[in-house]
């Protein structure tokens, strides 16, 4: 054989050799991904029980104290597990404090649960309860909240005092906001030098990645807005609870889609409901709907610096009877809401059952005759449009029945990306706000919404009508200090009647909450009016 | 051409400038993005100061300038919902985004090539008007109602695909997930796929076809049937080859739109791409994100016009490309 023969054999070989490694890489791929394929299938054998959840927005941080709204607070309850909560008819109801007794004016004492363990591995103690307060009062959303306080002092390893300035009716309240946190975990430096316990709005902190609580849920995996993972933790507390063993929660916006997610099977909780596939959701076979009267009050606030007209109180009156509460709720919320005719919705201190809605379209224009502005005049009016719940066709609806007494409304309606700034611009005579109460309490409305503005305390931030009565700022401030419940009631309520008489804004309605599933869980039992399903009661059958 | 090439480049530059000015004069006047990020009790006086560390009080032109110094580094800025630098965030999401155009692509292709030249050959027949008329009802139905419509049949009805989201993903090269190599994935993509190309593929079939027929009237097309060849070579080999050519170029164009289309059909499928991504960000006002999307794309379409017409150039010397003398 010639020496270029074996050099042709050579690169022959040499070319059957580089196919062959080709394919074999190409086989070995292909063998892998069924290999990982497998695996993934594996786990799915011993039947877990996992709950796929859809809602329209997802945590936008591990660390409960980022930022005070209602998803995070869903969330807390899902990782961490506060002090006490609230039950579904807003009775307190112990979690990691198992009692509590009021031991002076100043001070309330917690017992607190022993064996508790947090996600970490670490036990959990009086010191996390304090260490926890004295972040939220670090918290730019929460320390308005814990403001009150001075702190909560260990009286040993399960005694844990909370301790106020003045004496504060709402100390319970405020327990269901501390979520203890692990102060072990979160002491120190991470690896990037940053201190754990910081608590940074838009850029990474440890507590924005990491989590150590004590609650029924650990989080496995988390991608911000597509996906977050949660895994029962084995050393809970409670054990005879629910029997979800994972979690998988994926934000859906779109309402239709959510909707459709649920019925097609592809989740199987869905939160909340649109309300025009209520219905349809409910006559569903293998479904359930649940839904409540939520807490969140809707209202026009009358601008009395603005417009002389609404100064007049008799004009007011007769704004707020030409307003067909009921009407709205039927034909523009589908009958998914609660007509309103003052703030404080039922279960609330300061609700008083005898102020209801009044429509009286003759009463109105009586009103309107007497007033000084017997032919009516004109006002501007701004809304939101994608903030709550139909706000634009409900500004719209206002804005006719006004007509109906001689007020011609000129309405300018944005999203809410525009809308705040021009909120507290006060831009209009009549301006649109929701209105949730963080405290779940009556005082919080008036201490936003209807005290006399004053930049200095804070009292009146949203109160864009100017409306100012010193009486019910008096009731207010007393409740605030007022531990004796009946007293505090008597008050807030009282504060509510002198606004229904001026008619000091326009109160709309309280929104409805609501919420699918499949029907083969407990969900009735879990919800609330505060919007926090408790997920780690939910028991799948 | 090296002077061509560097007035293009010098053009590329001013069209940055321009659109991030635009981007940046946009965020400047659209919402105070710390309204999203803090609860209704913080007040007034702590949101300002808020705003105050991340920059947003001073004023527009040193905003500006400190923008397109970082920009320049390669920092578009920080997302304010994400915690995670802007950058960060787009590129996570835009193997989402292209695959799914890529699907969609795909589909008009496959299906306007044969459909298109068939309805030009046989315009009379019966299947041809069928394909006509109903890309007709194609053209001027919206592509959210057409998405909603697929999940209600597909998913609600039958059961038969997902309804939402991107199911499973592979990692590749260690940051692009990508939905094409699980089935779970594949089944995710196919309803997205047909929405997005819903708007797309009739324009293509009508442009096909009208071409097409055109082509076919001319003299060298008369010559090859008098020549005898046989009619699949005429159609294929002579008429639809030149066809082609005006074809790519709008398609070339109606690609960018269709990147822009993605917006609708992620926002109804929950599809975690940039389009949805860009719309969110709108809505929390989470401005810097939104200002460094319309940067991205921008760099994205300047580069690839750039890179077209410097080998258009180069390839064809004949062609008079805007701006060459």
């Amino acid at each position: 054989m010639k020496v270029s023969t074996f050099k042709a054999a050579g690169k022959f070989s040499l070319l059957v050799l580089s196919l062959l490694v080709a394919a074999l890489m190409l086989v070995g791929c292909g063998g892998e991904e069924k290999k990982e394929a497998a695996e993934k299938a594996a786990p799915a054998a011993p039947e877990k029980i996992t709950l796929k959840l859809a809602m329209d927005a997802d945590p936008v941080s591990l660390d409960p104290h980022v930022q005070l709204s209602g998803g995070m607070l869903q969330f807390s309850h899902l990782v961490f597990d506060p002090l006490l909560r609230y039950d579904k008819d807003m009775n307190f109801v112990p979690r990691l404090a198992e009692s509590w007794e009021r031991i002076d004016d100043l001070t309330m004492r917690m017992h607190l649960r022993k064996g508790v363990k947090f996600h970490s591995g670490n036990d959990f103690t009086a010191k996390d309860v304090v260490f926890t307060v004295e972040r939220l009062k670090k918290s730019e959303d929460y320390k308005g909240l814990f403001e009150p306080f001075t702190g909560a002092v260990a009286v040993d390893d399960y005694t844990v005092d909370l301790v106020t300035k003045k004496p504060y009716g709402l100390v319970l309240n405020m327990a269901t906001y501390i979520f203890p946190m692990d102060s072990k975990f979160y002491s120190g430096t991470d690896d990037k030098g940053k201190a754990k316990d910081a608590i940074v709005k838009t850029d990474y902190s440890f507590a924005n990645v990491n989590e150590s609580g004590t609650g029924p849920f650990t989080v496995v995996s988390r991608e911000q807005g597509v996906k977050t993972v949660f895994a029962r933790f084995k050393d809970y507390w409670n054990k005879d609870t629910g029997n979800v063993e994972e979690i998988v929660l994926a934000p859906i916006k779109n309402d239709a889609t959510r909707t459709a997610a649920l019925m097609s099977g592809d989740v199987d909780f869905v939160m909340p409901v649109p309300p025009q596939d209520l219905e349809r959701l409910k006559t569903t076979d293998g479904l359930q709907l649940v839904t409540m009267s939520g807490s969140r009050i809707i209202c026009m606030q009358l601008n009395q610096k603005r417009n002389p007209a609404l100064a007049d109180p008799k004009v007011r009156l007769a704004m707020a009877y030409a307003y067909d509460n009921q009407g709205v709720v039927e034909k523009i919320m589908n009958g998914f809401a609660t007509a309103a005719g003052q703030m404080s919705p039922k279960g609330y201190v300061g609700h008083l059952e005898s102020l209801a809605p009044r429509f009286d379209l003759e009463k109105a224009k009586a009103l309107m005759a007497e007033s000084g502005f017997p032919n009516g005049f004109e006002a501007t009016m701004i809304s939101p449009n994608n903030r709550y719940v139909n706000d634009e066709k409900i500004a719209e609806a206002f804005a006719s029945m006004m007509s109906k007494i001689g007020i011609k409304v000129s309405l300018k309606t944005m999203p809410k990306a525009q809308y705040w700034d021009q909120f507290d611009a006060q831009v209009a005579d009549i301006q649109l706000i929701g209105w949730h109460s963080d405290t779940e309490d009556s005082g919080n409305f008036f201490e936003f919404l209807s005290m006399c503005r004053n930049s200095e305390t804070g009292y009146g931030q949203y109160n864009s009508g100017n409306y100012c009565n010193a009486k019910v700022d008096e009731l207010t401030l007393a409740a605030q200090t007022e531990t004796d419940p009946a007293k505090r009631a008597a008050d807030l309520q009282e504060a509510e009647k002198i606004q229904y008489d001026e008619a000091g804004y326009i109160p709309l309605h309280w929104q409805n909450l609501s919420w699918a599933s499949k029907a083969n869980m407990n969900t009735e039992d879990i919800v609330n009016v505060m919007n926090f399903p408790y997920f780690g009661d939910l028991v799948i059958k | 051409m090296f002077a061509f090439t560097v007035k293009r480049i010098l053009q590329a530059v001013v069209v940055m400038l321009i659109i991030s000015f635009i981007g940046f004069a946009i965020k400047h006047n659209f919402g105070d993005p710390v309204r999203d990020l803090v609860g209704q009790r913080v007040t007034a006086a702590e949101r300002a100061e808020i705003r105050d560390r991340l920059g947003l009080n001073d004023p527009f032109p040193v905003q500006y300038a400190r923008f397109l110094r970082d920009a320049l580094h390669g920092d578009l800025g920080q997302s304010y919902f994400f915690k995670k630098p802007a950058t960060e965030v787009i590129i996570k999401k835009a193997p989402a985004t292209l695959e799914l155009v890529f699907c969609a692509a795909f589909i008009i292709v496959v299906l306007s090539i044969p459909l298109g030249i068939y309805a030009a050959i046989r315009p009379k027949s019966l299947f041809s008007r069928f394909v006509m008329g109903s890309s007709i009802v194609g053209v001027s139905m919206p592509v959210f109602l057409t998405a909603i419509l697929l999940i209600y049949i597909f998913s609600v009805e039958l059961h038969w695909l997902p309804s939402y989201g991107r199911g499973e993903t592979v990692l590749l090269f260690g940051w692009w997930d990508s939905g094409l190599f699980t089935v779970d994935g594949i089944l995710h993509l196919i309803m997205p796929s047909i929405a997005l190309s819903s708007i797309m593929l009739p324009l293509f079939i009508r442009l096909i076809r009208s071409e097409m027929m055109e082509v076919l009237e001319t003299e060298y097309v008369k010559f090859a049937w008098a020549k005898g060849i046989k009619p699949w070579r005429v159609w294929l080999v002579h008429a639809f080859k030149n066809t082609l050519l005006p074809v790519i170029t709008v398609g070339g164009v109606q690609l960018g739109i269709m990147v822009a289309f993605t917006i609708l059909t992620e926002t109804v499928f929950q599809w975690q791409g940039m389009g949805s991504m860009f719309i969110e960000s709108v809505e929390r006002s989470d401005t810097s994100l939104m200002v460094a999307y319309l940067v991205f794309v921008g760099i994205v379409f300047v580069l690839v016009n750039t890179f077209v017409d410097i080998i258009y150039g180069l390839v064809n010397p004949t062609v008079r490309v805007a701006g060459r003398q």
